[in-house]
């Protein structure tokens, strides 16, 4: 046994990084544990174990689902809506025009492109208050017209990094499409976008990251007294302080991060590269 | 890092340019449209009504510099302000030393790194609400052993967001910081090793000098991100707590930093308006400030090399 493939060291070093990682999971875990507990018991004891006295199993999941006058299961319906067309959306729109951009490179090609690149490092508190009203002058305050918005905000960065990838691609294949007859559309929908395929993935993920956990674009857009997105939901929990029923507001962050942590552990590759292609964001 | 690349055959290409250019209605003019809607409108609209007092858009009046003025006398604006740099200066140097020495430490011969580096991203994952309140249940939760709670005291909530942000943001860093470490040539390392490098001088000798563009843009990405920290802020403390500054009869929100400071102002009632408008401008100028200089930092580092 002559060759060790790991030294002490590094057993050392892997068992503190795993005591690290119990404590990096704890917050997570102690909303789980507090999920299953009675009010009383999270209010005496916050992160004691659930014991037979204070475990009250998935009662608390039931309260969450209708809990905070409005069912959490609409709200995660607007989310899931919003977020997946408004992507879609930013994904077709945006690609499209980064093609236009990087292939016709006009004079009003060029100053949209700087325009979105200006987009960029605007942060969203020097519109929030003109958005607002412009959507509701507009009617776009709805679940189902947002996504105009949300393509609207979001179209810089989306933009950006397409325009970055098409400068990349070899012209040869289109010119070989459009000799062999094949329109502009045709072109981009069979050519360019097969191409195009790994920066669709890293964009759509950051842009779903972003629109679904984002809480102060639909705030001010919606009217929140008929359309709640989770996060609007959480916060109205965390409103009315006092009266608040701890229980079910476990339950309702734990049906809100969930779905994301089990999507993350099947796709982290993806996720992280995405998320990480995100850090050119100024 | 980005290159401009030379995209003089695209223009030359009839082929290619002229058909797509037909087609502009289809490809670039909806989303053009979008843009002025979400982005280009607004933002016009914005700085005008910075110079205005105003209820809704159309009953603006123009009063120049007036909010400008309003915004220098505000002491919760300076607060805020004050607030937010040193919570910057804190994260900066908090999170990008951890970040860096656990990526350094993934990226050496160790088992179950893979499992860890998933572990230590998944905070970014979850939004700043939900976390906010994660954790301001997990504070209350050990506060409350003293008899004290989050909101009591502008340092609780100060070290308080601290550690929210860090946790969230320490998995970010560390994957931007394991691309740069793995780009460190390993020639170099094995050079470093045959002539008898210690440890600490391969560190900081060897591998800390090939990481540095790495370092910059953690460096003013947490910069940047503790600018324009809202939900996060909101979700912690909501600002709380608030005390009355005697010499200028206004309320300050201790815990509040710039972003979240912007939206209270707005909703004090509509004299105010105006006022949180101007105060947007100027965040969006230092924000911009802030973008820049990470480009101009970046390109310097990049004609270096």
């Amino acid at each position: 046994m002559k060759v060790k493939k790991y030294s002490t060291a590094s057993t050392i070093l892997t068992i503190a990084f795993a005591l690290v990682c119990v404590l990096w999971i704890l917050p997570i875990v102690e909303v789980i544990i507090n999920s299953l507990k009675t009010n009383d018991a999270i209010n005496t004891s916050v992160f004691a174990l659930p014991n037979s006295n204070t475990f009250v199993g998935l009662s608390n999941y039931v309260k969450g689902l209708s809990f905070g006058n409005y069912p959490f299961l609409k709200s995660a319906f607007y989310s899931v809506f919003i977020s997946v067309v408004s992507t879609v959306l930013i994904l077709l729109c945006c690609s499209m025009a980064a093609w236009y951009i990087a292939r016709v490179d006009s004079a009003f090609a060029r100053f949209f492109y700087y325009l979105c690149l200006f987009s960029m490092i605007v942060p969203f508190q020097m519109v929030m208050f003109t958005l607002t009203s412009t959507a509701d002058n507009l009617k776009l305050n709805t679940p189902w017209t947002i996504p105009v918005i949300y393509l609207g905000f979001g179209a810089g960065l989306a933009i950006f990094m397409f325009v970055g990838f098409v400068k990349g691609m070899p012209l040869a294949i289109e010119e070989a499409a459009a000799i062999d007859g094949c329109g502009p559309v045709r072109t981009f929908f069979n050519v360019v976008i097969p191409m195009l395929k790994p920066t669709m993935i890293s964009v759509g993920i950051l842009e779903l990251m972003w629109v679904w956990n984002d809480y102060l674009l639909p705030y001010l857009v919606l009217d929140i007294t008929k359309y709640r997105t989770i996060p609007i939901h959480v916060q109205y929990l965390k409103g009315s302080y006092g009266t608040v029923d701890l229980g079910a507001t476990m339950a309702v962050i734990m049906m809100a991060i969930l779905p994301i942590i089990i999507v993350y552990l099947f796709c982290q590759k993806y996720i992280i590269k995405g998320v990480a292609a995100g850090a050119v964001k100024g | 890092m980005r290159k401009k690349k030379p995209d003089g055959s695209a223009v030359n290409s009839q082929l290619i340019r002229r058909p797509i250019q037909r087609w502009f209605p289809l490809f670039i003019l909806p989303v053009f449209i979008c843009f002025c809607i979400g982005f280009v409108w607004p933002f016009l609209q914005g700085i005008y009504l910075s110079f205005c007092t105003f209820n809704i858009p159309k009953d603006a009046t123009w009063v120049g510099l007036q909010n400008y003025a309003k915004v220098f006398q505000d002491p919760s604006f300076s607060h805020a302000f004050w607030n937010t740099a040193a919570f910057a200066v804190v994260s900066i140097i908090l999170i990008n030393v951890f970040a860096f020495f656990v990526a350094y430490a993934l990226t050496q011969k160790m088992r179950g790194s893979n499992l860890f580096r998933t572990v230590f991203f998944m905070p970014n994952l979850i939004g700043g609400v939900v976390l906010g309140y994660i954790w301001s249940m997990i504070f209350d939760g050990i506060l409350r052993r003293y008899g004290t709670y989050l909101t009591a005291n502008a340092t609780y909530g100060f070290w308080g967001l601290v550690i929210l942000v860090a946790w969230q943001q320490i998995g970010y860093m560390m994957i931007i910081y394991i691309a740069g470490l793995q780009a460190v040539p390993s020639d170099m390392l094995e050079a470093a090793k045959i002539d008898g490098a210690t440890g600490s001088q391969t560190l900081f000798k060897v591998i800390i000098p090939n990481v540095m563009p790495s370092i910059t843009i953690c460096t003013f990405l947490t910069l940047t991100n503790s600018f324009k920290l809202f939900d996060q802020n909101l979700a912690l403390t909501g600002g709380l707590p608030q005390v009355v500054d005697k010499a200028a009869k206004m309320k300050v929100n201790m815990t509040e930093l710039l972003a979240l400071n912007i939206y209270s102002t707005y909703n004090i009632n509509k004299n105010w308006h105006g006022v949180a408008q101007a105060k947007a401008v100027i965040f969006f100028i230092l924000v911009a400030v802030l973008a820049l200089s990470q480009q101009y930092a970046t390109r310097k580092k990049e004609v270096q090399q």
